[in-house]
C-alpha cells in the first residue's frame, strides 16, 4: 500500500488548520451565543454574508485585512437583525435563525454579482523567523496567516473570558438561568444582543477565511454547509472552547485526509469520502449525548428559551 | 423607624395588586406580611427590592425618600432579599453564585474565604467550591442567605423562607434570623404559616386582596384569629370517618431507580405498600427523590424487575396508559407543563388523562361534547373559579389549577391514586377542600399516597408516615402520636447545621 506514504503527514498537519479555522472562527462564536442561552441557527447565513461582505471590501479597498473588518462587521449587523427579533420582539429563536440563513444565503449571491471570477488580494503569510524554518514543526506550526493565530488567541480568551472574568460570569449565569440573572439586576436583553453579536462577526470572519484565503475568490453559497458544522463541533464540544478547537480541527482534519485520499487514488468512490467528515461527526454527536449524565450538564439550562420580564 | 411605606399602589391590567399599602418597621424588627396567594404581598416586596416600580406611594429608609430603580439601587441603599423560588444558577459554584449577588464581588479566593467565614459565624456551614445544582434545598437556601449577608444589609426580605425545609432547619434559621434582629438587622419576613410567625415575628401586618386588612402583634393573638382575619372568613377543618383499612392494593418493594436528569436523585430500596382505604402520607424536603418517586408509581419510569405491584400483579412494565386503564392515577407537582399542558384549554386536558377512564374517545376520534361535559363536572365539583372550559389552563390560577388537576384525577375513580404536592401554592381554604376531597377518596376505598413537603398536611390527613431522604424511605409509622420532633429525625435533614457560638 503506498497510499498513506504519498501524504506528507506534515503537509497534512499544515493544511488541517487551514481547513479548520474557518468553523473554528464560526464555532467558537456560536459557543458565546450559546453559553448565553441564545440558539443562533444562522450561523451559515452569517458566515456567508461575512465571506461576501469581506470579498467586496477586500477587493474594493485592496486590502485584505480591511476586508476581514468589513466581514466581521458585516455579520454582527447580519446577526443584530436576528437579536432584535428574538430578543426584543420575542420571535421564536429556531425559525429566526432558520430564516436567517436563507436570507444571508440569497443576499450574499445578491451583493456577489459582480464579483464572481474576481481575485481578491493575497493574504501575507507570516512566516516567523527561524522559528518557520525548523523541520515539520515549523512548517505546521509557524508558516501561517495570522487569521490562523488569531484564530487560537479567540479560543484562548473566550476560555480565559468565561472561566475568570466577571463578564464571562454573567454570560454564563444570564445562559442558566435568565431569571435569576433578571431578579438580581442584569440586563439580560442587552447582554444576550452583545453575545449574539460577537457571534456574528466571528462566524463573519469565518465566512471571510473562505473568501479571502482558503479558496480564494467567491461564489455562491461556497460555505457549503460549514456554518452547520460550526453548531454541530459546539455541541459536540460540550460548550468548552478547547473541545471545540480540537472539534473543529478533527473535522478539518477529516476533510483534508479525504481530499487526500481521493488525490491518491484510493478505490473508494468519491461521494463516500466527501460525506466521510459529516458521518463522522453525526457519530461523534450520538456517541457524545447518549451518556445522560456529565455532558448534558455543561450545556446552558435557559438555551434557545424566549426571556421576558415579569412585572 | 427604618422604613416607611405610605400609600403604595400597583395596578396591572384587570388586578390592583397593591392599594394604597403602608406600614412602618423599625430597626432590628422581624416585620411579618402575612396574606393568602394573590394578597400582594409579592408585588410589595418587589416595589421595596425595586424589580417593580410603584404606581403611587412614598417610602422612605432611614429618613430619607427611597425610590429604588432597580435591585442594585436596593442593594446599595441596604436592602437585601431571600428568594422563594431560589434565584440560584445550578451549573455554577457557590462562590460564583454569591459573587453574581454583589455589585463589587472580591477576587474568587477572597470571596470564598469570607464565605467561609460568615457561615461559620452563623452557624451555616457551607462549601465555597461546591455546585449548587448538587446542594439541598436547605443548603441553597443558606447559599441566598450568605449572599446577603456578605453585604452588610439593614433590612433584609424572607419570601417564604421556610417552605422548603426540615423542622429541625427551621429553628436553626430563626436562631439566625434572631441573632441578626439581635445585631440590629430588620427583617420584613412573608410567610402564610401562622406558627412560624407567631413565634419570630415582633409584629404583623396583614393583607388581603392587595390591601391592609390588619395589624397585630402575632404573640398576642392566635393562629386561628389571624388566619381568619386574612382569608377572611372562617375556616373548614377536614374531617373523616375512622375506616377500617382493607387488603393491600399497591405494593412497593425494593424499588431502585435510576433518576432520568443529572441533577436527579437515585431512589435506593424503596419499599412500602398501602391499602384500600388508607392514606399514606409521604414527607421529606424538595430534592429528595419525590419527583422519581411519582414517576415510578405513575408509569413514566418503568422498572422491570416487579418492584411495583398492583394487587400482587407487577406493573412496573406499563406504561402511564395502560396504568390508567388500571385506575392507578397520579397528579404530578408541577402544574404548568407536568399535570397540565398550559396553552391547551381545560377541555382539551381532560382528555389528556381521562379520554380512556371516561369513554371521550372512540375508535381514535374524540368525543368533544362528552370531554367538555366532564371538564365542566370536575369544575363544578372542585369549585374551579374559571370563565369556562375552554379557558386555556395557563390562565388559572395556580390554586384554581391545582383543584382543577386533582379534581380530574378524583372524579375518575381511581382505585390507587398518587399526589405530589396536591397543595403546594394553594390558598387556606383551596387546601382544605384538597385534602378533604383525598380523605373522601379514601373512605371510598382507594389507596391514596400523598407526598408532600408539608408536614402539617400530612399528620392532617395521613394514616401512616413515612420519610423520604436521599432516595431512601424510611419504613412507615402511624401518624397518631407521631411528634414533630420524631418526624424531624425521620427526616434527618439537620445533621450538618449548628448554630452560632460567636
Amino acid at each position: 500500500m503506498d497510499i498513506f506514504g504519498s501524504i506528507n503527514l506534515w503537509v497534512l498537519l499544515a493544511s488541517l488548520m487551514v481547513a479548520a479555522t474557518p468553523i473554528l472562527l464560526a464555532a467558537i462564536g456560536e459557543l458565546v451565543v450559546e453559553k448565553a442561552g441564545v440558539l443562533n441557527l444562522g450561523v451559515e447565513g452569517m458566515m456567508i454574508t461575512g465571506a461576501i461582505c469581506g470579498f467586496a471590501v477586500a477587493v474594493e479597498s485592496g486590502s485584505p485585512a480591511l476586508g476581514f473588518l468589513g466581514a466581521a462587521v458585516g455579520g454582527a449587523v447580519l446577526s443584530l437583525i436576528f437579536g432584535v427579533l428574538t430578543q426584543v420582539l420575542l420571535a421564536n429563536q429556531v425559525a429566526t435563525g432558520l430564516a436567517l440563513t436563507l436570507f444571508g444565503l440569497g443576499f450574499s449571491a445578491l451583493i456577489g454579482q459582480g464579483y464572481i471570477g474576481v481575485r481578491p488580494p493575497a493574504m501575507p503569510r507570516l512566516d516567523i523567523p527561524v522559528l518557520a524554518e525548523l523541520p515539520g514543526l515549523g512548517r505546521v506550526l509557524f508558516r501561517h496567516d495570522v487569521i490562523v493565530y488569531l484564530s487560537i488567541a479567540l479560543v484562548a480568551g473566550v476560555w480565559a473570558m468565561l472561566r475568570y472574568s466577571r463578564i464571562g460570569l454573567i454570560l454564563r449565569a444570564v445562559g442558566e438561568n435568565h431569571d435569576a440573572a433578571h431578579a438580581l439586576g442584569y440586563k439580560v436583553v442587552r447582554i444576550r444582543i452583545l453575545a449574539i453579536m460577537f457571534g456574528g462577526a466571528c462566524a463573519g470572519l469565518g465566512g471571510a477565511y473562505l473568501s479571502l484565503i482558503r479558496v480564494p475568490q467567491w461564489t455562491e453559497g461556497m460555505t457549503a454547509g460549514a456554518g452547520w458544522i460550526a453548531l454541530a463541533i459546539v455541541v459536540f464540544a460540550s460548550w468548552r472552547p478547547w473541545r471545540a478547537l480540537l472539534g473543529a480541527y478533527l473535522f478539518g482534519g477529516i476533510a483534508v485526509l479525504q481530499l487526500n485520499l481521493q488525490a491518491a487514488g484510493v478505490r473508494i468512490p468519491v461521494e463516500y469520502l466527501s460525506m466521510s467528515p459529516y458521518l463522522i461527526t453525526i457519530l461523534v454527536l450520538v456517541i457524545m449525548s447518549s451518556g445522560r449524565s456529565r455532558a448534558a450538564l455543561n450545556a446552558p439550562a435557559s438555551l434557545g428559551k424566549s426571556f421576558h420580564a415579569q412585572g | 423607624m427604618l422604613l416607611t411605606i405610605e400609600g403604595l399602589t400597583k395596578a396591572y391590567p384587570g388586578v390592583v395588586a397593591n392599594d394604597h399599602v403602608s406600614f412602618s418597621i423599625g430597626n432590628g424588627e422581624v416585620h411579618a406580611l402575612l396574606g393568602e396567594n394573590g394578597a400582594g404581598k409579592s408585588t410589595l416586596v418587589k416595589m421595596i427590592y425595586g424589580l417593580v416600580r410603584p404606581d403611587s406611594g412614598r417610602m422612605t429608609l432611614r429618613g430619607v425618600p427611597y425610590e429604588p430603580a432597580n435591585p442594585n439601587a436596593a442593594r446599595s441603599a441596604g436592602v437585601a432579599m431571600v428568594f422563594q423560588h431560589f434565584s440560584l444558577f445550578e451549573a455554577l459554584n457557590v462562590a460564583e453564585n454569591v459573587a453574581l449577588g454583589m455589585d463589587h464581588p472580591p477576587p474568587q479566593r477572597q470571596l470564598a474565604r469570607r464565605i467561609r467565614e460568615v457561615s461559620e459565624t452563623y452557624g451555616l456551614p457551607l462549601d465555597p467550591s461546591r455546585l449548587v445544582g448538587d446542594l439541598s434545598a436547605g443548603e441553597r437556601q443558606r447559599v441566598e442567605i450568605i449572599r446577603c449577608l456578605l453585604q452588610d444589609p439593614k433590612l433584609l426580605i424572607m419570601d417564604e423562607p421556610t417552605s422548603v425545609l426540615t423542622p429541625q432547619e427551621v429553628d436553626i434559621l430563626f436562631q439566625t434570623l434572631r441573632r441578626l434582629a439581635a445585631d440590629g438587622t430588620s427583617i420584613l419576613y412573608i410567610s402564610h404559616k401562622l406558627e412560624e410567625i407567631r413565634s419570630l415575628c415582633d409584629s404583623a401586618t396583614i393583607l388581603r386582596l392587595g390591601k391592609v386588612v390588619g395589624r397585630c402583634t402575632p404573640r398576642e393573638v392566635s393562629a386561628r384569629e389571624m388566619a381568619e382575619m386574612m382569608v377572611g372568613t372562617t375556616l373548614q377543618v377536614p374531617t373523616r370517618a375512622a375506616t377500617e383499612p382493607g387488603e393491600v392494593l399497591l405494593e412497593v418493594s425494593n424499588l431502585t431507580l435510576r433518576p432520568a436528569s443529572p441533577f436527579g436523585t437515585v431512589l435506593r430500596d424503596v419499599s412500602f405498600s398501602v391499602r384500600a382505604g388508607e392514606v399514606l402520607g409521604i414527607g421529606g424536603v424538595a430534592g429528595n427523590g419525590q419527583d422519581e418517586l411519582l414517576s415510578a408509581l405513575s408509569g413514566e419510569a418503568r422498572d422491570l424487575d416487579g418492584a411495583v405491584r398492583l394487587r400482587g400483579r407487577p406493573i412496573g412494565k406499563l406504561g402511564p396508559t395502560e396504568r390508567r386503564g388500571l385506575a392507578v392515577l397520579s397528579a404530578p407537582e408541577e402544574r404548568l407543563g407536568h399535570a397540565a399542558a398550559p396553552d391547551m384549554s381545560l377541555t382539551e386536558n381532560v382528555l389528556l388523562t381521562a379520554a380512556r377512564r371516561e369513554g371521550l374517545q372512540s375508535h381514535g376520534f374524540l368525543n368533544w361534547g362528552k370531554s367538555r361535559g366532564f371538564a365542566e363536572k370536575v369544575i363544578r365539583a372542585f369549585d374551579v373559579r374559571t370563565p369556562g372550559a375552554d379557558v386555556a389552563a395557563r390562565a388559572l390560577s395556580g390554586g384554581n389549577l391545582q383543584k382543577f388537576v386533582i379534581g380530574r384525577e378524583v372524579l375518575q375513580r381511581p382505585e390507587v391514586l398518587v399526589v405530589n404536592q396536591p397543595t403546594w401554592g394553594v390558598d387556606a381554604a383551596a387546601a382544605a377542600a384538597i385534602r378533604q376531597a383525598l380523605l373522601d377518596l379514601a373512605q371510598g376505598g382507594a389507596a391514596v399516597v400523598v407526598i408532600s413537603q408539608d408536614l402539617d398536611e400530612l399528620m392532617e390527613i395521613a394514616d401512616r408516615f413515612a420519610a423520604l431522604n436521599e432516595g431512601r424511605l424510611s419504613p412507615p409509622r402511624p401518624t397518631r402520636g407521631l411528634t414533630m420532633e420524631q418526624i424531624g429525625l425521620m427526616l434527618g435533614g439537620a445533621h450538618d447545621m449548628d448554630v452560632a457560638h460567636v
